[in-house]
């Protein structure tokens, strides 16, 4: 084992009021690049006759579920694999558009692990822990060159070599891609090894499974409580230890550019059985995304951050023009150049249109806020491409984004050759999320998280291309080591009897809580309570938030609660296919992150990547970081269920980059 | 065996099948054109073709072959249709890019079956089927018209009727042939992404001239009989 | 611009894989033709709901066009009238006002249904389970561009691979076959150097398998092509023939 040195000491950085009980994140000693080698040379292993006899449970087919279950099983171990899609193919990672960052250099244009690392900690406005980028940077290119022998069809130049394209944050371009599909080909590439292993008997897949609970037996993840899906049973199962991959929690906010599923159950779980959430209230905004239509929308499409290489985005210059335009008397294509107010080339003269998201995504609003929004809403901005189209002529433009395009007119039915693309921001990412030690171990023993569904690598705000780099990651090159070194001391541990009392136990927790739900039989359906909490949400824990709006937050989210635990109708019954329930038990849980990530969001008292706190802004109106107080990753504790969460920290101390202001005016 | 338990094998039958009906096709169609220009070159090919060992062996052959490709049809389509479920789609439309024919080949097949009797009636039976009967010592039919195909071409072609009918029967062997030849290199495998709108094209141009064959000696029969002489 | 249709909608209801299915109508009123079809059915389950009865059973989860997850056979095609894209992806603005649209599941022996509008596509997996992948395990494997792979094959790959296993191939196909599906992996790990090496054993496993799963046999009709969301071409089949009768034949 390597030495382990406890990175937290008492800290000024306390404030009075709060216990300043801090957690320790295990991270190794030694000089940063050599931490993750060390760890490895002294971890412990598993002997190949012992993982036969070692089962372990994986929750989630995305990249970080996928490229984990057939990992473990081809290391020789038992896998259950479950997914609440009919297919684990199907997991949200196959959204992803854009790419995936490595630090390769293949360009030859100065890249390297150190560089990625620090982009990637700067990107993340200083809230992320520096052992843990480290080691992403450090297996990034390793992801590639699986990727690469599993057959993904990476886009490649005309000799033949893999081709790299750049994204924001990065003065080099290291990001791989495969067209616009970059999630679906590493999904399909993580979902055929985990294909084989299935055939080969070494996973055993549950789709249509989702995951109620864990269980707990002396201290230690021993199983999980899932429903399956198609017949609605309640079903027991056992593990040496429990991974958790379920993705991401945006829609705490109904609309999102996440899946219909996509939801926070399983983090929610962990947590009440004693796992850490971290950092709840960093989210991603996205700022090109397709404008709300109308009340009865589901879902928000996300249009690729690299419109904004050739877009100009802008909204009128008088309120009175921006009115016509919402009446629809007047077009945007018949306003004079001079009434229209470029406002991000405006007030960011150095980046213009392509600064990062959170600030592109704030100034948005701002203008909206303030009355100058387009379309019938009012919530939306132009991006125009009429001057690129005049300077690089139609074809260049259709080369470019001609897919994009498409799209777009798919869904409003309008040519953004001829008018401009309309776009608003919208939730896309959530940094936050489960608290994991250097292992990926959460606070409770045997059980860890990996993909967005822990809060690790990306601090307070994403870098684009980055998220599906740590999933695959966390499962291809990281957990494959760190568990085995939990599961050591587990291999004399006998498979435990599903009849246990813990595990009776938390079947009844689960079967009780359906039973309730199914019997409050109210007048409200699941998803107008989902949207009424997405909108509290939008509202006052979204891009810009504020004492008092996130005070009164918490009060709403509180009578949510209140109404959706008397009042909620739910149709048919426990025991057969019934989705209604399904999202009931997701809304339950949403309902629970909405108040974390406003209590979370209420304490962080600075502005830093995706929490913008109005009163922490420079006199410009940019994000104001406190690194003397908040230099910490914010990790909520549950304390029952009528009592508030008592909130930890593990200090962030960075030995080996120096935190700076973001600047992206000049 | 995999020519009869795998799809693609069984494809591989019906494929291999249908080039050999479409190969004699090709040469029967030929060989009726002749009779346009002279009969007498046609009766000497008939001749030729009549009860010798070599054209009763490739008259075993094609039955075989037409056997075969009946048989296999049959079974792949019991099987699609077992594979489609039980429960049928109320409403189904049509898309612009699926050709009728292949939607409807066993219907098609059936048709050209069909009138395939007809056919054997027509010419086989009095023709090689004489020889044979001769050959065997049964003296049935007229031994002398079994050599004169020329002889049963004006016969039957000259009576609208039967010029209909072959028509008929003839534009339903088109649109078989029009998804079926190129079908048949497809399930070969000799085909490609620049190559399928050739090949679908070169098979059309190729089933239309090879009915056309037939088609010219109906109705050249028709009208010369008809209306000429 | 925004506009409100009013539609019939004609659902099949199903309580369950046994039991016996019928068509329901519903009327739905003052659709927005700027909401997506699955929206237009979120509204039909929220009146559904408000009438304490059950809603309807759909599958759907991205709402984007690359999840595969929704299906639906709407007017009698697969992810309904519009070409080139997903049920989800198909908008309202397609229906006039009046019109009566008859919703079905996907109808193929080897996709029985599992609810109302929900059937189990379960296949699809076993199949590439049996041999769409190609067999490396995590590390170990060459830097990724120690193998060129020319752009033209690698383009080809791609557009092979984007299949999104939707089973609007089979769910059109009159005989039943899942050839397109079949045809897109095999000929995408057969098209790059890294899946050459198993090609053989790859498309008899995967036919194999096909086959036992109970899909019909493919008579090149190229009604899957003709619906299929993201354009697969049947040039892929071509090769799966290929790829499969040299395997056999070299056996
Ligand atoms: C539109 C969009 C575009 C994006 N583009 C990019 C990009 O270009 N580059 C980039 O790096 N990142 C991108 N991201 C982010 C990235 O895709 C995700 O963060 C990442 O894929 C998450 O992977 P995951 O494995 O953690 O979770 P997911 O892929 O979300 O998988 C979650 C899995 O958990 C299962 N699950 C969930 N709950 C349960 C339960 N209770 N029981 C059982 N199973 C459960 C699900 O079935 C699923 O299999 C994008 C995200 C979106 C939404
Ligand atoms: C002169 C007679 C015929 C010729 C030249 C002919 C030719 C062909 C050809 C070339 C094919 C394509 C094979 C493939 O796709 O691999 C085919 C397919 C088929 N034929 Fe025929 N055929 C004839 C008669 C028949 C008959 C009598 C039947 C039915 C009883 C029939 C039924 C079918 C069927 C069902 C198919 C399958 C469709 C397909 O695979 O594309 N055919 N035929
Ligand atoms: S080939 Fe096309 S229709 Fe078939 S599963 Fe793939 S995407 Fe769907
Ligand atoms: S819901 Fe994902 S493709 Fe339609």
């Amino acid at each position: 084992m390597a030495k382990k040195e406890t990175v937290v000491e008492t800290t000024q950085a306390v404030k009075p009021t709060e216990t300043p009980i801090m957690i320790d994140a295990k991270v190794p000693s030694g000089p940063l690049a050599e931490k993750w080698k060390n760890y490895k040379a002294h971890q412990k292993l598993v002997n190949p006759s012992n993982k036969r006899r070692l089962d372990i449970i994986v929750v989630g087919t995305g990249l970080a579920g996928a490229s984990a279950a057939a990992s473990l099983a081809e290391l020789g171990f038992n896998v259950l694999n479950f997914c609440i899609q009919d297919s684990p193919r199907r997991a949200h990672s196959i959204a992803a558009q854009g790419g995936i960052n490595a630090a390769k250099n293949y360009q030859n244009d100065g890249d390297s692990v150190y560089r990625l690392f620090y982009d990637t900690i700067k990107g993340g406005d200083y809230r992320a822990r520096e052992s843990n980028v480290y080691r992403l940077a450090e297996v990034s290119g390793s992801i590639i060159d699986q990727c690469v022998a599993q057959g993904v069809p990476f886009a490649r130049e005309y000799g033949g070599l893999l081709d790299n394209r750049s994204f924001g944050g990065a003065q080099v371009s290291r990001t791989f891609y495969a067209k616009g599909q970059t999630g679906q080909q590493l999904l399909l590439g993580a979902y055929s090894a985990l294909s084989r292993q299935v055939g080969k008997g070494a996973v055993k897949l549950y789709s249509r499974y989702e995951m109620l609970d864990v269980v707990i037996i002396d201290g230690r993840a021993r199983g999980i409580i899932a429903r399956n899906l198609v017949s609605g049973k309640i079903e027991r199962f056992f593990a040496h230890a429990v991974v958790v991959g379920t993705g991401g929690y945006g829609n705490v906010f109904f609309l999102s550019t996440n899946a219909m599923g996509s939801n926070g159950s399983a983090a929610i779980q962990m947590y009440k059985k004693g796992a850490y959430f971290a950092n709840p209230c960093y989210a991603q905004i996205h700022p090109t995304c397709i404008p709300v239509h109308g009340e009865f929308q589901s879902k928000l499409t996300l249009m690729s951050e690299s419109l904004r290489n050739d877009g100009r985005i802008w909204v009128p210059k008088k309120k009175e023009d921006a009115e016509a335009i919402r009446k629809g008397t007047l077009k945007p294509t018949d306003l004079k150049e001079e009434d229209r107010d470029y406002y991000l080339e405006r007030r960011y003269p150095a980046f213009g249109n392509l600064v990062p998201r959170d600030v592109a995504s704030r100034a948005a609003k701002e203008r909206c806020d303030a009355g100058y929004g387009v379309g019938a809403t009012g919530l939306a901005v132009y991006l125009d491409f009429a001057d690129s189209i005049k300077r690089l002529g139609l074809d260049v433009v259709k080369a470019r984004y001609g897919n994009l395009f498409q799209m777009y007119e798919k869904i409003v039915d309008d040519n953004p050759y001829e008018t401009p693309m309309m776009i608003y921001p919208a939730i896309h990412y959530t940094m936050g999320g489960i608290w994991v030690d250097y292992e990926l171990q959460t606070s409770v023993k045997g059980l860890f998280c990996i993909g967005e569904a822990n809060f690790s690598d990306h601090g307070a705000n994403r870098l684009g291309a980055s998220a599906l780099m740590q999933g695959l990651a966390d499962g291809y090159f990281v957990l494959p080591y760190t568990i085995q070194n939990y599961l050591a001391d587990q291999i004399q541990v006998p498979r435990m009897s599903t009849d246990l009392p813990e595990f009776i136990e938390a079947e009844k927790e689960v079967n009780d809580k359906i039973q309730k739900l199914l019997s409050i039989q109210g007048q409200r359906s699941v998803d107008s309570i989902h949207r009424e909490l997405g909108l509290v949400m939008w509202d006052f824990v979204g891009m810009g938030r504020n004492k008092e709006g996130l005070q009164l937050a918490i009060d709403k989210i509180k009578a949510i609660k209140k109404e959706f635990w008397t009042n909620v109708y739910i149709p048919g019954k426990a025991d057969d296919l019934n989705v209604e329930l399904e999202k009931a038990l997701r809304v339950a849980d949403f309902i629970e992150i909405g108040n974390l990530m406003a209590r979370d969001a209420l304490q962080r008292e600075e502005s830093c990547g995706g929490h913008f706190r109005e009163e922490y802004q420079t006199p410009e109106g940019e994000a104001l970081r406190n690194d003397d107080e908040y230099a910490y990753a914010a990790c909520w504790k549950y304390m029952g269920e009528d009592a508030d969460p008592v909130m930890l920290k593990e200090r962030l101390d960075y030995e080996f980059i120096k935190r700076q202001q973001r600047n992206y005016k000049a | 065996m995999w020519l009869i338990n795998s799809s693609i094998g069984r494809k591989l039958i019906m494929s291999i099948s249908g080039i050999m009906l479409v190969l004699f096709l090709l040469f029967h169609g030929l060989m009726n054109m002749v009779v346009i220009f002279s009969a007498d070159a046609y009766n000497a090919i008939c001749a030729f073709l009549g009860a010798n060992w070599y054209a009763l062996i490739a008259t075993k052959g094609l039955a075989l072959g037409f056997m075969v490709h009946i048989l296999y049809a049959m079974y792949l389509s019991f099987q699609n249709l077992k594979a489609r479920g039980k429960e049928r789609y109320a409403v189904t439309d049509k898309q612009d890019k699926v050709s009728w024919a292949s939607q409807n080949m066993l219907v098609l097949g059936l048709i050209v079956f069909g009138f395939l009797a007809l056919h054997l009636y027509h010419f086989w039976s009095k023709m090689q089927l004489v020889e044979i009967g001769h050959m065997l010592g049964k003296h049935v039919g007229d031994i002398d018209k079994a050599v004169d195909g020329a002889y049963w071409i004006t016969y039957w072609f000259s009576q609208p009727v039967y010029a209909i009918i072959y028509l008929v029967w003839l534009s339903a062997l088109w649109f078989h042939l029009t998804h079926g030849v190129w079908s048949s290199l497809h399930s070969l495998g000799l085909n490609n992404q620049t190559w399928l709108p050739r090949v679908k094209c070169i098979s059309n141009i190729f089933a239309t001239l090879v009915v056309l064959l037939f088609v010219s000696v109906v109705v050249y029969t028709y009208v010369y009989q008809n209306f000429v002489l | 611009m925004e506009k409100t249709i009013n539609v019939t909608l004609k659902v099949w209801r199903q309580a369950g894989p046994k039991a016996q299915g019928k068509f329901e109508t519903y009327k739905l009123n003052n659709v927005s033709t700027d909401s997506s079809f699955l929206e237009m059915m979120d509204i039909l389950n929220e009146q559904l709901i408000s009438e304490r009865k059950e809603p309807v059973a759909f599958d759907h989860d991205c709402r984007e066009g690359i999840c595969g997850m929704c299906s639906l056979y709407i007017n009698g095609h697969p992810h309904g009238p519009d070409g080139e894209i997903t049920t989800c992806q198909l908008h309202m603005r397609k229906f006039k006002d009046g019109d009566t649209i008859t919703i079905e599941p996907w109808r193929s022996a080897a996709f029985p249904v599992i609810k109302d509008l929900m059937v189990n596509r379960g296949a699809y997996d076993k199949i590439i389970q049996a041999g769409g992948f190609v067999s490396v395990n995590t590390g170990g494997v060459p830097d990724g561009n120690a193998i060129p792979i020319s752009k033209i094959y690698a383009d080809e790959a791609m557009d092979a691979a984007s299949c999104i296993g939707c089973g609007a191939c089979a769910a059109a196909c009159k005989n039943g076959s899942a050839m397109l599906f079949v045809a897109a992996k095999v000929s995408q790990l057969a098209l790059l150097p890294q899946g050459k090496v198993e090609r053989a054993t790859r498309a008899k496993a995967m036919v194999a398998k096909m086959d036992e799963l109970g899909f019909g046999n493919c008579t090149n009709t190229g009604a899957c092509e003709a619906e299929c969301p993201k354009n697969i071409s049947i040039s892929h089949i071509a090769r799966l023939n290929r790829e499969f009768l040299s395997a056999k034949i070299k056996d």
